[in-house]
């Protein structure tokens, strides 16, 4: 049996697609109702649902054996796990945004708005920059609007709320897709099951590909 | 009361590591922070707990035992062979906060042979075998990593990040990176076979002989094989992406594994280089086990805190008490004897006296 954490949301039914069209399907997780667990024996799989931040977590602590998360999230919380595969889906990009008419002048300390401190510093640290970092936990774009920062690090996926907000992409720092993870200890334990389970997903997603 | 577990795993291990003719090494809480400030990178994580002592010299509270058993360690006496169970202070990452965490573990400091190699990964199987039959010893050479990364020429300055793509077994990143940085890519991609590789010495040791070009490769296979004849197989596999810090491991290093904990317990290896930095010619190899993780193993059966409580009032002779109550533990319970009942425990039993 395979613990796999699934991010809530659009990103998590689009990967719990994926793995059903790879041998893994679970029908009643698409019943409507309150329940977090589902799991299908034949299959020998079992998901849950979890906040996408704290997927890592999961995966990390073993409470799931393999989980999708963001390489956002694991860029952000750097989590002794195994990175096995990049399901290509989820595509987005880390960047720098700000207002249109901002002048980046390197004469005073930059302030950054973003809910990815640890990324944003690495960011600026590697150019020798000093950074004021604001942590936000939402509506990161009003920031720069109200001059509580100068820019944002943040996910951009189409660029249409930086748009509509005057706002605009600055600095791409990194492509983002959600990528397979796997605890470190159930890889070995479970390793038929769980390269069992890559090796399809792989294939599968290969063959969508391919359409 | 029983011993929890970890009590009787470290008494198990102690023995163990004693009839090898290990030594028990004891050190103080703390140690000038001196020796371990400059093999900061030695250590699993950097952050080390100082304060003041009396004559105004900068102390540490120990983040780890083998620096200061290398240390102490004499040169050219044939080899030393410590043991040891201490406390450690490290952060985690998590939280930021300190953290006192029991090792217990083993060093071997000296000319090391393959003996010397097969007797420390022995008692490493042991060890674990100690604590669960079911256990994983992974093992990995960073010789034959090192090796194949010089076969293919690559810079030392991007060796960290390519090490740590294998750490996170992320082939895919791993190729990507490769062919950024313009590597030979036959060398990439033995590199990226070698990360993905997982199982038995049996299946994986003819897969990299496939892969072997160079002396530094081959010495490092030939000295994989020979360990890994000395241990029983069943519960060994090779493991390439176990990379520690190549500034201070080099050769065998090796990791191990149990059901149900969600990392490593054990972790180790030969660090010749750490050595070398100190200015010794010669070679060491050890490991530690984790001890705080085993409360996670813990059987949850016990749920009395005793068997018996044992009431009394004014009216009965202190005498009776106690003379009813060694009555009760001669017969192997355990009684606890009180006034009133006392909040929050749990008894399988109780009665008054008489």
């Amino acid at each position: 049996m395979i613990n796999v954490a699934l991010p809530k949301g659009r990103l998590g039914e689009k990967v719990y697609q994926i793995l059903e069209e790879a041998g893994y399907p679970c029908p009643s997780i698409r019943e409507e109702n309150r329940k977090l667990v589902f799991e299908n024996l034949e299959a020998g799989v079992r998901y849950f649902w979890v906040k996408p931040s704290d997927v890592a977590i999961y995966v990390e602590r073993a409470a799931a054996d393999v989980g999708i998360a963001g390489k956002d999230i694991l860029l952000e919380y750097q989590p002794e796990v195994y990175e096995l595969l990049d399901l290509g889906v989820g595509k987005c990009r880390m960047c720098v945004a700000g207002k249109k008419d901002f002048r980046d002048r390197r004469d005073r300390t930059l302030r950054v708005a973003t809910k990815f401190p640890k990324i944003a510093k690495s960011y600026y640290s590697a150019q020798s920059r000093d950074i004021d970092i604001i942590k936000l936990h939402g509506s990161i774009e009003l920031a720069p609007l109200l001059e509580l920062s100068d820019v944002i690090v943040d996910l951009v996926e189409t660029g249409k709320t930086l748009l509509e907000n005057q706002l605009e992409v600055k600095a791409t720092i990194v492509p983002v897709s959600a990528r397979l993870i796997a605890n470190k200890v159930s890889y070995k334990f479970k390793y038929e099951e769980i390269t069992r389970l890559c090796r399809q997903v792989d294939g599968s997603l290969k063959k969508e590909a391919a359409r | 009361m029983e011993q929890t577990q970890s009590e009787r795993v470290v008494r198990q291990l102690r023995e163990l590591y004693r009839r090898y003719g290990y030594l028990q090494y004891k050190m103080s809480k703390f140690e000038p922070y001196d020796l371990y400030v400059r093999n900061k990178s030695f250590l699993v994580s950097e952050d080390i707990l100082t304060f003041t002592d009396a004559d105004g010299r900068l102390m540490a509270l120990k983040p780890d035992v083998t620096l200061s058993i290398v240390k102490n360690a004499k040169e050219g006496t044939g080899l030393e062979k410590v043991y040891y169970s201490e406390n450690v202070y490290r952060t985690s990452p998590m939280t930021r906060g300190f953290r006192e965490i029991m090792q217990t573990g083993l060093e071997c400091v000296g000319e090391i042979d393959l003996v010397a190699m097969g007797e420390v990964l022995l008692l490493a199987a042991k060890s674990l075998e100690i604590i669960s039959g079911n256990y994983l010893l992974d093992v990995s050479h960073l010789g034959f990593v090192a090796g194949l990364l010089d076969s293919g020429e690559a810079p030392e300055e991007c060796r960290a990040e390519l090490l740590k793509r294998m750490g996170e077994k992320n082939v895919a990143a791993l190729g990507g990176l490769c062919r950024e940085l313009g590597l030979d890519p036959e060398m990439a991609e033995d590199l990226c076979r070698l990360t993905a590789l997982y199982g038995p010495p049996a299946g994986v040791l003819p897969q990299l002989e496939e892969m072997t070009r160079g002396e530094r490769m081959t010495s490092a296979l030939q000295e994989l094989r020979a360990v890994c004849a000395l241990v029983p197989e069943e519960h060994l596999r090779l493991d390439f992406s176990v990379v520690n810090n190549m500034d201070y491991y080099n050769g065998l290093v090796f990791q191990g594994y149990l059901p149900g904990l969600p990392s490593g317990v054990l972790a180790g290896g030969r660090y010749d280089s750490l050595l070398r930095q100190m200015g010794r010619g010669d070679g060491a190899i050890g490991f530690a086990v984790y001890m705080n993780l085993l409360e996670r193993l813990e059987r949850r059966e016990e749920t009395f805190d005793a068997d018996i409580l044992l009431l009394y009032d004014d009216r009965t002779p202190a005498g009776a008490v106690l003379r009813e109550a060694e009555d009760c533990r001669r017969a192997g319970q355990s009684v606890r004897v009180e006034r009133y009942m006392p909040e929050g425990l749990s008894f399988r039993a109780v009665r008054k006296v008489g």
